[in-house]
């Protein structure tokens, strides 16, 4: 299998040269055999990488050592599931896996897009066949998974400990999802570009796959939270480390497409500007794979350093250096249809909204950048950390938040002092109200107070738009609430799916807020020993050390510490945290004898997690004292972490309303829902 | 039932030092201390040994300290963060024990941090410090989106004025209705947006 994979990637070399030629000559010469040889490429190029994927995956179940590639990532004992998320767990898998998706994402794209987008196909098959032929080139010549060794171990390294938790499993595939299915937006726009076809269409025709690649990119970050939260052990979900940063940067760049994208649908504005921010998404996503495998900036994510940097670099340049040339060219076509008559109105609020995620975008990229740009200008290292990220992306952070819910209140074109007054009234109140409380309860961190009063601010906007929505259509069509705010939602998915968005952004920005009040205690404890840390929430907590059981599992060597906790003298229950020794076997015997096992890598720690709505309570076995019983633990109290886990679900339920399917909505039922003080001066001056 | 397992396991117990290992016979015979809690099956499973906790580990100063000192192992993690996360590795503890012993001389914060700076350079340091070039660190983002902020005030305030001299059809006084009306429709309008 693994010679017909590598004759697959050879033979999806040529097709993509070749989807990639006729995408472009035949949409630029109008020839419709050419046109239709490019779709048909992008449907061969998708079949012959899943052939050499099927290759790898083959080689991957069947333990065939004698690939480096599987001997690198995988044992004989490693679960099924894990041999299975290998294939993308490694740098050369990883870039194969980027290849398999993109090809079938820009297959999906020519099989389902409308007709009417006939004259923008030809070049999105032209650019996802380029895209996909440059990942192909790297797979080929720089990180082939299928290449060999020249003799066959016994066993192979097994993958890596801290990648054997389900978390990394849907971590990856999701965020490379997210950064693959950029580049269909970003054909289309390319598409838009050289076929002078610059009107609203494109930005219909991207809709969805805009959406559904934020989404990807939301759901990808998230759980890359949540295993960092549950795998690496320090206590916290996000470090500002510069894979971390990288996998940010087009989330925020998409984020501000997907509002200045509004804009010029309804206005015919920012046309420039959007063409800029989806290229720089795309941009970005090769970016943070060229920052991820270059080795040039430190990271504990990067894969291993590897010549691939330098492909990735001069595709970025190329990249850079034709799609700026193109919008330059077509400058004069990308001229606003109208222009803002307000800056008190949704449009300033969304430039404003844009100017600060793009703020944002920038200060990361500056502070991920930054060492190297020191050692360039100085000739001096240093190093960029959480402290400086948090001191400078916090106050703006916090500027996007309250423009979360300024935006939607603020009517288009121009808003009146009587529509602010009545927009502002409710949601200004709850905030000031909360900020007092915050206050008189005795918060005395500055950026956690104004984070949840303003997270009060943007919850009452969001409420206040839903209510006066299901208000209005009780009023108008006499419907029952429930069934009211169905229709509401099920007639504008778009405007109520992203309000439940916002209202995952706002749970995300309380969960960080908490994150101001955690409490740390390490502790060396014998079997026996008590000790309490106190909660922000008030409570004391009581850790009881129990004692050290040792067992064997598949592929580990278990060191389990359990723990009693009690709540203010009230049992919780028992916690336990692990220390895994894992190991690979000398011969392929199943299961292996202790006198054949090798470990494989150092000592993994599984933390102990207890999660309420309140906190965490986090457990982490340090090791023990002298080889006894006595352990050294750390315990951590983690506020509202559970929030920003069910942020992640309510931001994947705004998102699927956003996409659900809709039906077309006749111009009578529209006509039917045009009532009330608008209906009425209509009729009234008829009569 | 449970009366006759408990017998059981009582008649059991005289046999156990035969089939156990006896780690604190040997642990005497070895002329060490005798630790007082049991002996793990397989110490070498669970990693380095660890240290005692003594009050330095969880002192706030400490604490803070240690946030701002980035672990040289290579991790990029601060000194804290490494030693109580990365347990194979054998530099944060290191410098973890530097700390205290400059904490133990009365340094303050800043001399601490200065001590480390002398020792490993500036890049010991989680963030870079607010002096000459570093300054472009913190101040060249805000900078940035304060200029271009208020570029986009100029420049769309200049548009609206020209499009207003222009004569461009003002949208609300025109439509002929009352101020009360506009506002009541515009409300409407918001409702109904739907």
């Amino acid at each position: 299998m693994t010679i017909l994979g590598q004759l697959a990637l050879w033979l999806a070399l040529l097709i993509g040269a070749w989807g990639t030629f006729v995408g472009f000559y035949g949409g630029l010469k109008r020839r419709p055999e050419l046109v239709a040889s490019a779709r048909r490429s992008t449907y061969a190029l998708c079949g012959v990488l899943i052939v050499a994927s099927a290759g790898l995956l083959v080689a991957l179940l069947n333990h065939d050592f004698n690939v480096s590639y599987v001997a690198s990532y995988t044992s004989r004992n490693l679960p099924t599931v894990y041999i299975l998320s290998a294939f993308y767990g490694g740098q050369a898998g990883s870039l194969l896996f980027w290849a398999v998706v993109l090809s079938i994402f820009g297959a999906l794209a020519q099989l389902l897009s409308s007709r009417k987008y006939d004259h923008l196909l030809p070049y999105v098959a032209g650019v996802t066949s380029a895209v996909t032929l440059f990942f192909v080139v790297v797979t080929l010549f720089s990180a082939n998974p299928f290449a060999r060794l020249p003799f066959t171990p016994a066993d192979g390294n097994g993958l890596n400990p801290q990648l054997q938790n389900p978390g990394m499993v849907i971590h990856p595939p999701l965020l490379y999802l997210g950064y693959i299915s950029i580049t269909i937006p970003f054909a289309f726009a390319m598409a838009a570009l050289i076929s002078k076809r610059l009107d609203v269409g494109w930005l219909h025709a991207i809709r969805k796959w805009t959406i559904v690649s934020w989404l990807f990119l939301s759901i990808g970050i998230t759980l890359g939270m949540w295993w960092a939260y549950v795998e690496l052990g320090w206590g916290g979900y996000w470090a500002w480390d510069p894979v971390e940063n990288a996998s940010f940067l087009p989330w925020l760049t998409m984020t501000a497409f997907l509002h200045s994208v509004m804009i010029q649908e309804k206005r015919g504005m920012l046309k420039k500007w959007n063409m800029i921010l989806i290229s720089l998404s795309f941009f970005l996503s090769i970016f943070g794979t060229f920052i991820t495998r270059s080795g040039i900036i430190s990271s504990v994510h990067s894969f291993t350093q590897s010549s691939i940097g330098t492909y990735f670099l001069a595709f970025l340049i190329f990249l850079i250096v034709i799609v700026g040339g193109l919008i330059l060219v077509r400058l004069p076509t990308l001229e606003s249809e109208s222009h803002l008559e307000s800056m008190v109105s949704r449009e300033a609020s969304f430039l404003f909204n844009n100017l600060l995620l793009v703020g944002i975008a920038f200060s990361v990229f500056w502070g991920t950048m930054f060492p190297m740009i020191s050692e360039l200008v100085r000739g001096t290292q240093v190093t960029v950390g959480p402290p400086f990220f948090n001191q400078v992306n916090i106050p703006i952070g916090l500027g996007l938040l309250a423009l979360t819910g300024i935006g939607p209140l603020i009517a288009w074109r121009k808003a009146s002092i009587v529509n602010l007054r009545r927009q502002f009234a409710v949601p200004v109140t709850a905030a000031l109200i909360t900020a007092i409380l915050l206050v008189a309860l005795g918060v005395g961190h500055f950026y956690a107070t104004l984070t949840v009063a303003l997270a009060a601010f943007v919850t009452a906007t969001v409420l206040q738009e839903f209510w006066r929505g299901v208000g209005a259509r009780h009023r108008l069509h006499g419907e029952g609430y429930v069934h009211a705010f169905a229709r509401l939602v099920g007639r504008n998915r778009r405007r109520y799916g992203g309000y439940i968005v916002h209202m995952a952004i706002v749970t995300y920005f309380v969960a960080f807020a908490g994150s101001a009040f955690r409490a740390d205690l390490e502790a060396s404890m014998k079997p026996g020993d008590t000790v309490q840390l106190a909660s922000p929430w008030g409570y004391t907590y009581s850790f009881t050390h129990i004692g050290v059981s040792q067992y064997d599992e598949l592929n580990r060597l278990v060191s389990a510490a359990s723990v009693e906790v009690a709540r203010d003298g009230e049992r919780v229950g028992i916690m336990k945290s692990e220390k895994r020794q894992h190991f690979t076997c000398e011969q392929p015997i199943s299961p292996c004898p202790r006198a054949l096992r090798r470990p494989s890598f150092e000592p993994s720690t599984e933390a102990g997690i207890r999660s309420d709505l309140r906190e965490d309570i986090y457990i982490v076995y340090a090791g023990s004292v002298e080889g006894t019983e006595e352990a050294v633990y750390k315990f951590t109290l983690n506020p509202m972490v559970w929030w920003l886990w069910f942020g992640g679900f309510v931001l994947v339920v705004g998102g699927v309303v956003t996409l659900w399917p809709g039906t077309v909505v006749r111009a009578t039922r529209q006509a039917d829902t045009q009532g009330g003080y608008a209906a009425q001066l209509v009729e009234a001056d008829h009569a | 039932m449970r009366r006759r397992e408990a017998l059981k396991r009582v008649a059991v117990l005289p046999l156990l030092p035969l089939v156990l290992p006896l780690p604190q016979e040997v642990e005497a015979q070895e002329g060490q201390a005798q630790p007082s809690a049991p002996n793990l099956y397989d110490p070498s499973r669970v990693g380095r040994a660890r240290p005692r906790v003594t009050d330095y580990e969880n002192d706030p100063f400490i604490i803070d300290v240690e946030g701002r000192i980035r672990c040289t192992c290579g991790c990029n993690l601060d000194v804290y963060t490494c030693r109580t996360t990365d347990f194979t590795c054998g530099v944060s503890p290191e410098m973890h024990r530097q700390v205290v012993q400059l904490v133990e001389q009365g340094r303050t914060a800043d001399e601490i941090l200065e001590a480390f700076v002398a020792e490993h350079g500036e890049a010991v340091l989680m963030a870079p410090p607010k002096e000459g070039f570093n300054l472009a660190a913190y101040f060249v983002p805000s900078i940035a989106i304060g200029a271009v902020g208020l570029w986009l005030l100029w420049a769309l305030g200049r548009r609206r004025v020209r499009v207003e001299l222009a004569g461009a059809p003002e949208g609300p006084e025109s439509s002929g209705l009352a101020d009360e009306d506009r506002e009541k429709l515009e409300a409407e309008l918001q409702d109904l947006e739907l």
